[in-house]
């Protein structure tokens, strides 16, 4: 299996930085999650997040509100998650659930970490657990063997990350703004000086997210990030898309020009 | 307000922790309440926590709040006793907390002007907040022009359309207000959006949070703005009938006017309160907001509490013919009084409500609001229950001017 660390070492070796994409499960269509995951991983995306959808996303923008809006209304429950972890990690990338704590705290903790790691997923990205409600989610991944990353932002204070950084395993994920998910015009400078801040608290790769949706932006962060994380950029395409097959092939162009963005940073 | 003449004391707001349910430093009552938001909204909630921290001691804030509530909103809200409304409630004696009388025509008035010299001294320019019914955006809208401060509200455009009075009211006051398309186009909706608009404007925004949910410091703050009502009803019982009621009845939606009037009460032991929610059209039937009777626990815009969800947690939409009480999630201080015994909630449905709604207004010449009526209706049933010999107190916590479409639909009028 891969693991977030193979993945990151590796990625160090070639002096790049790592290309993450984020789609929801159930989105396009339970099946048509799976194999645009699929598309992107064979573009060159190293790591994938699998949303797990959920009735009040007060983090996400309008694109992703409106992906998973549909993936609900498609019937998408927890057990199709854990499908779409499988089928992504079989295609030989890092696969993490990104979800809000609530669907996390019904299913039970330990049983959801168990879950997880039987699907071969090797963590989860939690954006509403904060390091003082983080102990049992963090004790139950501990014993399933999967990583906990947690998010810092640009208000945080010193303490804040330090906090933060200490809960976190695999990598830490720094938002790059202040705002909800949604690629934008460009990637805000205030991310660059977060990721310098972060490091100095921790080793953990720092990968970037919010508001990254082109090849030159990826790249832009790539000269200062260990990872770029994708998330809208990709569902716009889906979105737009006349049918599947055709979403997918969009997802696979843009995770192509990414992928040689992460490998060419400025 | 401590006696005539003299200013709110900060005993008077946050009744310094002498019930034992304070909440702890991560804002926990027992294992509820906490925080579950985005770390890049942490550093604002510290600071509205410090602000609120610094301001509830500083006896210059004190009197500043007590000046408007006192000049400006009306307070203190009159107690009325309703005699031929306690015949109905097996003759029971009946007594109203009258919060319809204060400015803007309900209790919501009290939290924001808080708020509002809150948002001052935070040095923040902008406010924004949820509404429901739309009390709590007329009432910020209001607060907002008092102060000079910009204001956007976000409702449900589900109640936008039941509350279109209001929301001309809100813009009347210079308030700019979104519709809230996604979702349920309910309040919980709208609260979403106001989360992340608050998380992108944070620098010069504060969130005018309307009740006492969501992520710490909120539930504690709105708890201690609203809390002057019980504290005045509490003196005023005193006066009026020379002992304490047998019990309160107060509507809970997120439950802000209930705990306001319960909060002074917690310490008398033998005073019971009662809290309604929103039966809708039954438990059987599924569409209802009965959150604490019905619910489970999970966490809901940043707190641990009890909630409407699915068993894959899920928010399960909530109904009501009270657009104030239409709302998936309660208040963790409510959600930690229940679990320890020292309130009971129980459902009222919109039948109910309604039969309160028209009963009150035909027998005593006061229009209460629905959700309101959801209290009055619960002091019927507890009247018949306790006998003449009883004493309840009751929150009218708003005026009906606003359900008036409501009821000429409901009643053919």
């Amino acid at each position: 299996m891969t693991t977030l660390q193979t993945v990151f070492a590796k990625a160090k070796a070639d002096n790049r930085a790592a290309l993450v994409g984020y789609l929801p499960a159930g989105f396009p269509s339970k099946d048509g999650a799976i194999t645009a995951a699929a598309a992107l991983v064979e573009a060159g995306c190293d790591v994938i997040e699998i949303g797990l959808p959920y009735s009040d996303p007060l983090m996400d923008g309008p694109t992703i509100q409106d992906a998973v809006h549909r993936s609900l209304t498609n019937g998408t429950r927890i057990a199709d998650v854990f499908r779409t972890v499988e089928g992504v990690a079989a295609t030989g990338a890092a696969t993490l659930v990104m979800t809000y704590w609530n669907p996390i705290d019904r299913y039970g903790a330990e049983r959801f970490a168990r879950d997880l790691a039987s699907a071969g997923g090797v963590g989860t990205i939690t954006p509403d657990l904060t390091p003082e409600e983080s102990g049992p989610w963090r004790e139950a991944s501990a014993a399933a063997g999967i990583d906990t990353v947690f998010l810092v932002a640009p208000s945080s204070t010193e303490e804040r990350i330090k906090a933060v950084v200490e809960c976190c395993t695999g990598f830490v994920y720094a938002a790059s703004l202040m705002g909800v998910t949604g690629a934008r015009e460009s990637v805000n400078v205030a991310a660059e000086g977060l990721v310098e801040r972060t490091r100095a608290h921790t080793d953990l790769p720092v990968c970037v997210g919010l508001g990254v949706g082109t090849g030159a932006q990826a790249a832009e962060v790539a000269g200062y990030a260990d990872g770029v994380i994708v998330g809208s950029a990709f569902i716009r395409r889906l979105l737009d898309a006349p049918d599947e097959a055709a979403g997918r092939a969009a997802c696979a162009e843009l995770a192509r020009d990414m992928a040689a963005g992460v490998r060419s940073h400025v | 307000m401590a006696q005539d003449g003299s200013i709110l004391t900060a005993a008077d707001l946050a009744g310094n922790g002498a019930y034992g349910n304070d909440p702890d430093v991560h804002g926990k009552f027992g294992i509820f309440g906490g925080r579950y938001v985005p770390e890049a909204l942490i550093p604002a909630l510290d600071e509205v926590a410090s602000v609120y921290e610094t301001a509830k001691n500083d006896v210059g804030f004190l009197r500043e709040f007590d000046h408007l509530l006192r000049t400006y909103a009306g307070r203190p809200t009159t107690l009325t006793e309703v005699p031929r409304f306690g015949e109905q409630a097996g003759g029971a004696r009946i007594i109203l907390k009258r919060e319809d009388l204060t400015h803007t025509g309900a209790h919501k008035i009290n939290n924001v002007l808080g708020q509002a010299l809150l948002t001052k001294r935070l040095g923040k320019k902008r406010v924004i907040a949820e509404t429901g019914a739309g009390q709590h955006g007329v009432a910020t809208a209001t607060a907002a022009a008092l102060l000079g401060l910009e204001c956007v509200i976000y409702m449900g455009a589900v109640d936008c359309e039941r509350q279109a009075l209001n929301v001309a009211r809100m813009k009347l006051l210079g308030a700019t207000v979104i519709p809230v398309t996604n979702g349920s186009q309910t309040l919980k909706d709208a609260i979403n959006e106001a989360f992340r608009d608050w998380v992108t404007n944070v620098d010069t925004t504060h969130y005018l949070f309307g009740t006492v949910a969501g992520p710490h410091p909120f539930p504690e703050i709105v708890r201690d703005f609203a809390r002057i009502i019980g504290v005045e009803a509490r003196r005023q019982m005193l006066e009026l009938t020379g002992a304490l009621p047998n019990a309160i009845c107060a509507a809970v939606g997120g439950g802000s006017n209930a705990i306001g009037i319960f909060h002074a009460f917690i310490g008398d032991k033998d005073v019971a309160l009662h809290g309604y929610e929103a039966g809708g059209h039954g438990l059987a039937s599924g569409e209802h907001a009965l959150t604490l009777t019905a619910g489970s626990v999970g966490v809901l815009h940043g707190s641990r509490t009890y909630v409407l969800q699915d068993d894959e947690g899920q928010t399960i939409e909530s109904h009501s013919i009270s657009a104030g009480l239409d709302y998936p999630g309660v208040g963790p201080e409510h959600a930690w009084l229940k679990d320890s015994g020292r309130a009971t909630y129980h459902g009222i449905t919109d039948a109910e409500a309604m039969e309160a709604f028209s009963l009150l207004a035909r027998t005593e010449g006061i229009i209460p609001a629905i959700e309101s009526s959801h209290a009055l209706a619960g002091a019927l049933k507890l009247g018949r229950e306790l006998g003449p010999e009883a004493t309840i107190l009751v929150n009218l916590s708003g005026r009906g001017d606003k359900d008036m479409g409501t009821a000429m639909k409901y009643f053919n009028l």
